[in-house]
């Protein structure tokens, strides 16, 4: 799966400029407020490139808010305000003036319910390709044969490429929603709970497909399922809510995390203590 | 608490009662309702059948309206709506997608906006009808003619058919705005190419109740369009409606109860055409787009 470079109608230049060595995505001090009340607060955490990185934690402690940030999905959310700095690949998206429509070329999202348009399988993977400047119809073809075939469903889907998205099963619709997000060929992947809404097979495919993502994405993952992020993850964020504000108690190494977790909260929430 | 207990024979057999009652009631006005409408419909049908020749659509009428057919009428009543339907289309889908996709950042103005389409939505339709006298005819100098009658019934409709295009829009899921967001796409190619096909049968519903209430309206026409029975020549010609003929026929002209049911169950089967045109249109569209999850 190597990422081909996409003819471009906004240069990313300014965004490939000039990342850090090793990290892609960087935060300080980021705390986000929904109508004046804070969701969390002071997250700093430098997310390492090509890396498989996941976040855990119970809910409502900020973890899907966390990643909206990162393509500024915040903007859309009446009443959401969002404050610190963000760097992605070196560059401050929190600028007004950062173009949305290319920092989301670059930062792709997988969301927890599989969403894909109600309209063809083809046309799910050509419309937003189409948006990025792509338009000459060989070239159309090849990308979406190939970034099916990334995520495996090329064969399954081959024949009725024309048929609705939406007759797909759950697992088929979330990997065409990897597939319309791989075609773009972004930097950066969000995962919001990507398998949680999927049955064991069908999650434990999406999983294998993440594994062979490592290297040529960064991917950040949200995850309820333990097992997961100890499988999958390289590194791992564990998050946890005080007076109802989101906190980040601490990121690790994976193994670190799982086996020697510095903070007690963290050693009780694995241990399934709490939360 | 005991609530929990299961209830005794006696509170039981109320409650039984209580269900019957009201599925009763329900019935009962399901029954005056249908019977309602089927009285009328039969009425019309009994009287004005028998006139529904081709000669009747294609002929000039005669004598007021006694005699002869309704081509110049037909004509009319299509052209005001078109021009209707033309004016508030296009104002109605952009006021829609200001409210239902332009206004979550900025609330207040949407809840203004809003309110005041409500406001306009409950004003009777005379009063409708002596502003566009006042506005199309008078100040725009505009006569009486059927553009000044179609952007009257415009203006009429468009509240009814803001908050209709606007619920079509609503009901489409976040998800997919959400999908489209995080791809990159711009606002425009999202409404474009997603949400107005997804929302189209609800658009098509709003269109057909907006049709509906500009094809029987007769009151705000009498002072815009007027009820010249001439065949108009262009849009600045005064044109008489159905709606308005069938009123004049069954008030003011002796012996013309006859045309009058005639022309109503034309306007009947108008409305007719209408409803089942778009219901075809919402279903095929269906059949080729399977809705949300
Ligand atoms: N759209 C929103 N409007 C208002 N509050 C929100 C919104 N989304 C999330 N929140 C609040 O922000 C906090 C964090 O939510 P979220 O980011 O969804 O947490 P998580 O993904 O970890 O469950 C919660 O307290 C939630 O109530
Ligand atoms: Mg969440």
């Amino acid at each position: 799966m190597t990422p081909p470079l996409l003819p471009m109608r906004h240069a990313p230049s300014a965004l490939l400029a000039n990342g850090s060595e090793q990290h892609a995505i960087e935060l300080r001090n980021l705390c986000v407020c929904y109508h004046g009340k804070r969701a969390f607060r002071d997250i700093s955490l430098a997310v390492p490139r090509g890396e498989i990185t996941a976040l855990i934690g119970p809910s409502g402690c900020g973890k899907s808010s966390l990643l909206q940030c990162l393509n500024r999905l915040t903007d859309m959310i009446p009443g959401c305000h969002v404050e610190g700095d963000v760097r992605v690949e070196g560059l401050n998206i929190m600028d007004p003036a950062q173009d949305l429509l290319t920092l989301r070329r670059h930062v792709g999202m997988l969301f927890q319910r599989p969403n894909p348009f109600p309209l063809s399988i083809r046309r799910n993977i050509e419309l937003p390709l189409r948006e990025h400047g792509v338009i000459r119809k060989p070239e159309l073809r090849a990308r979406i044969e190939q970034v099916l075939d990334d995520v495996g469903l090329w064969d399954e889907v081959r024949d009725r490429l024309d048929s609705p998205a939406l007759a797909l099963s759950g697992g088929q619709q979330q990997r065409l929603c990897l597939a319309r997000a791989l075609a773009l060929a972004p930097r950066v992947l969000l995962m919001d709970e990507p398998c949680s809404a999927l049955d064991p097979l069908a999650s434990a495919k999406i999983e294998e497909l993440i594994v062979r993502l490592r290297g040529q994405y960064t991917v950040l993952i949200v995850t309820h399922n333990l097992g997961q992020a100890r499988r999958i993850a390289d590194h791992t964020g564990f998050f946890w809510t005080e007076d109802g504000i989101g906190r980040l108690v601490e990121f690790a190494p994976t193994h670190t995390l799982f086996n020697q977790p510095q903070d007690p909260r963290t050693r009780a929430y694995i241990r399934g203590e709490r939360g | 608490m005991d609530d929990w207990l299961p209830a005794s024979g006696r509170t039981r057999g109320r409650t039984a009662a209580a269900d019957r009652t009201a599925a009763g009631a329900a019935w009962m006005c399901a029954v005056i309702v249908t019977l309602a409408f089927g009285w009328i419909a039969a009425d019309l049908l009994w009287h004005g059948l028998s006139r529904l020749t081709p000669g009747f659509l294609f002929e000039m009428p005669q004598l007021s309206g006694r005699a002869g057919g309704l081509a110049s009428i037909i004509v009319s009543t299509l052209a005001i709506l078109a021009i209707c339907l033309a004016a508030a289309v296009p104002i109605g889908l952009g006021a829609a997608i200001l409210l239902a996709e332009y206004s979550r950042s900025d609330r207040r103005l949407g809840r203004f906006v809003r309110r005041s389409l409500d406001v306009l939505a409950g004003v009777p339709s005379i009063v409708f009808g002596l502003f566009g006298n006042a506005f199309f005819c008078v100040y725009l100098g505009m006569g009486f003619s059927l553009l000044a009658g179609g952007l009257t019934l415009a203006c009429m409709v468009l509240p009814l058919l803001i908050r209709s295009l606007e619920q079509g829009l609503r009901e489409v899921p976040d998800d997919w705005r959400n999908a489209a967001a995080a791809l990159g796409m711009s606002k425009a190619a999202t409404l474009r190419s997603i949400l107005l096909p997804a929302a189209l049968p609800g658009l098509v519903v709003g269109l057909v109740l907006g049709m509906g209430r500009a094809l029987a309206e007769t009151a705000a026409l009498l002072f815009t369009s007027g009820y010249v029975m001439r065949m108009p020549g262009s849009v600045m010609d005064s044109g008489r409606a159905l709606s308005i003929h069938i009123f004049d026929l069954s008030m003011n002209v002796p012996g013309g109860t006859g045309n009058a049911y005639g022309a109503a169950v034309v306007l009947l089967l108008m409305l007719l055409t209408v409803n089942l045109l778009a219901l075809a249109i919402a279903r095929r569209w269906q059949l080729t787009q399977p809705g949300p999850l």
